[in-house]
């Protein structure tokens, strides 16, 4: 297992952006994608585990969401094949809290450890939520990385990095996933805010939807996520698609 | 009068509540706690709230006796008449209360999610009298069976908007509403419609319902001399419920709130957490939210607001169950014998009832009846066909 924050350091202290994509576990081709994206640049990869209501989701990933549970697909039979994935960066599950909560935190923590998970986002655990996962995380040894929302007040921001693990992710825009014909001016706006609380990596996601935005967004921040734009390739043309976009955002960003 | 306890600091009640939601809201939750607990200290919003219970929503709501149906029934029969408001159902109370504090809050615009119709038709009602922006999210299945509630809600000026994803009901609705929010929340409010979702929700929910109880509570002692042994009332969420519960918690009347059968949260008693809240939930082995089946859109929900879970959990409050085939026979038996055709969500009540009578013999039973059967005539139609 990879340590998530020691791994996103080093590449960003070699003076490179930070490129970490969404692919939601249990879609066709899911792991094939992760593969594509990885051989193509990815610096970590962010596995979604499907729930049945995915408050923070739009259209795109609401429908692999609902694709993945329609094929069977669980949290720990997900988890089971992350091993097998066999690629040489982090792996990070993005998961609503219901799964963590039904399944015990602790149980939880010791499943992404055993299979060798590095970090875990969780977006409907806000702060004052999160001491109980967080210190079965802790124990664990897995990364719990904590959500910046550009309506945070100025004083939540500090203490919002203070419980990251492994990077911050700064919310892009007011909303939910899903690709946008710009990024938002909120997206530098909130990367530039965390960043002035912390030396943690600081990753824009939510609303970068295409390799522009991706360099856009990288002016401030140390990287982006990948979602919607990645699921969407996976979905209508499969893990070539995943590996060709990869590479052009990389080449995006690594030209600043 | 009788007080219920306020949540803790973490907006919990015994271990259920909280406020799981997207960091973006957090804030926004925040601002309503504060001010909501502003505005129901101010004599000022009170008397505007009260004004308009009375002269628009047409409070205080009477209280009727069912003689036929108690004589039939071996027992007393006390009616608790919520259908009676303007809108028809008791969800006007609620709607009243977050519209005017949306207003005092700055807020141009609200949006609600509606199962059988009956909130969102409030919202409308009350978003066009206080000049705000509405738009509703309803489940396209619900859309279909409460065909005259998106009507009346299109005529009152709001935006209905099909929620199209999972089971297509009320949860999904409120889905919708939410991912609606975490994108406007500058400008909008979220006018939810049951005592559920997150702090400061359920709480300033039922202090906007509380106006039931604490009539009843009154009404009854006026009607029999005394406070009655049992109080009855549906639960989709809860609101109905913990509005008339509210005024005889502290009586040593049997508090009763009737689930459907395919929609019982508190009677499968497995906690979860989704919509914001940490609550008795139906759910897989693995988290997934299960869909609920109701004959009633108003009911078809796999969760349940906090506080029922809560009194659940400290025996405080009962939660029986009722079959939809039950439902059609209580919905009749009160229209045949009293006159009142009610709304299928509190037909459960009243199935309930008639099942339990031969246990309650002799004693004073008080139901709320939360609102009129008018939108479900076409459903019932094709039911009885
Ligand atoms: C008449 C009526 N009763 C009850 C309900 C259920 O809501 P609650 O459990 O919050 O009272 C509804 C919801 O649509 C309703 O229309």
């Amino acid at each position: 297992m990879t340590g998530l924050e020691s791994h996103l350091r080093t590449r960003r202290s070699e003076d490179r952006k930070l490129l970490i994509p969404y692919v939601t576990g249990g879609l066709a081709n899911w792991k094939e994608g992760i593969r594509a994206a990885v051989a193509a640049g990815a610096d970590a990869v962010e596995v979604g585990i499907p729930f049945s209501d995915p408050v923070m989701d739009g259209p795109v990933i609401q429908e692999a969401s609902q694709r993945a549970l329609d094929a069977g697909a669980t949290p720990p039979a997900i988890l089971a094949e992350i091993p097998s994935l066999d690629v040489q960066v982090p792996i990070v599950v993005m998961l609503y809290y219901n799964t963590v909560f039904r399944t015990g935190h602790e149980r939880f923590a010791s499943l992404c450890r055993q299979n060798g998970v590095s970090g875990a986002i969780v977006p409907d655990l806000p702060l004052e939520e999160a001491t109980r996962w967080c210190a079965a995380a802790d124990d664990a040894g897995v990364e719990t990385v904590m959500l910046a929302a550009p309506t945070a007040p100025d004083e939540r921001l500090p203490r919002i990095a203070a419980r990251a693990r492994g990077f911050v992710y700064a919310v892009g825009l007011l909303g939910i996933t899903g690709e946008r014909d710009a990024l938002a001016n909120t997206a530098t706006a909130i990367a530039g805010r965390v960043k002035a609380v912390t030396d943690l990596p600081v990753l824009v996601g939510v609303g970068v939807s295409n390799a522009q935005q991706a360099r856009e967004a990288c002016r401030v921040a140390d990287g982006v996520i990948q979602g919607a734009s990645v699921v969407r390739r996976l979905m209508e043309s499969g893990p070539d698609a995943v590996g060709d976009y990869i590479s052009e955002v990389r080449h995006a960003i690594d030209t600043q | 009068m009788s007080v219920m306890v306020e949540p803790d600091e973490s907006g919990r009640f015994g271990q259920f509540g909280g406020r799981f939601v997207p960091e973006t809201l957090v804030p926004a939750c925040q601002e309503l706690e504060l001010g909501f607990r502003e505005a129901w200290g101010d004599p000022a919003f009170r008397a505007e709230l009260d004004h308009l219970l009375r002269t628009y929503a047409g409070r205080p709501s009477i209280l009727t006796e069912c003689n036929n149906l108690g004589r039939q029934l071996g027992i007393r029969l006390l009616l608790k008449r919520e259908d009676l408001n303007h809108t028809g159902s008791h969800k006007i109370n609620n709607v009243l209360g977050q519209a005017l504090l949306a207003k005092r809050m700055g807020k141009k615009r609200i949006v609600a999610e509606t199962g059988a119709g009956q909130h969102g038709v409030a919202s409308a009602t009350a978003a066009a009298l206080l000049g705000l922006e509405c738009k509703v999210f309803m489940g396209a299945v619900d859309m279909e069976r409460q065909a005259l509630n998106v009507f009346r809600m299109r005529l009152l000026g709001a935006q209905v908007e099909p929620a199209t994803s999972g089971s297509r009901t009320l949860k999904d609705a409120v889905n919708e509403a939410m991912r609606d929010w975490v994108a406007t929340v500058e400008t909008t409010h979220y006018c939810l419609g049951s005592v559920m979702g997150p702090h400061p929700y359920p709480w300033m929910v039922r202090q906007f319902h509380r106006v039931i109880g604490d009539e009843a509570r009154e009404q009854c002692l006026a009607a029999t001399g005394a406070d009655p042994d049992v109080v009855v009332a549906c639960v989709g969420g809860g609101s109905n419920a913990i509005g008339i519960f509210s005024g005889f918690i502290d009586t040593k009347a049997r508090l009763v709130g009737v689930e459907p059968a395919g929609g019982a949260a508190v009677g499968r008693g497995v906690p979860g957490v989704v919509h914001g809240m940490k609550s008795y939930l139906m759910q897989d082995e693995h988290g997934q939210v299960q869909e609920a089946h109701s004959i009633s859109a108003g009911l078809d929900y796999p969760g349940v607001g906090p506080e029922h879970s809560y009194l659940s959990e400290i025996g405080r409050a009962e939660y029986p169950s009722v079959t939809d085939e039950e439902v059609v026979g209580g919905f009749s038996l009160l229209a045949k014998t009293e006159g009142i055709i009610p709304a299928l969500e509190c037909a459960h009540a009243v199935a309930w009832i008639a099942r339990e009578a031969p246990n309650m013999a002799g004693q004073t039973v008080l139901m709320n009846l939360s609102g009129r059967g008018d939108k479900d005539v076409a459903q019932m139609m094709d039911i009885l066909a």
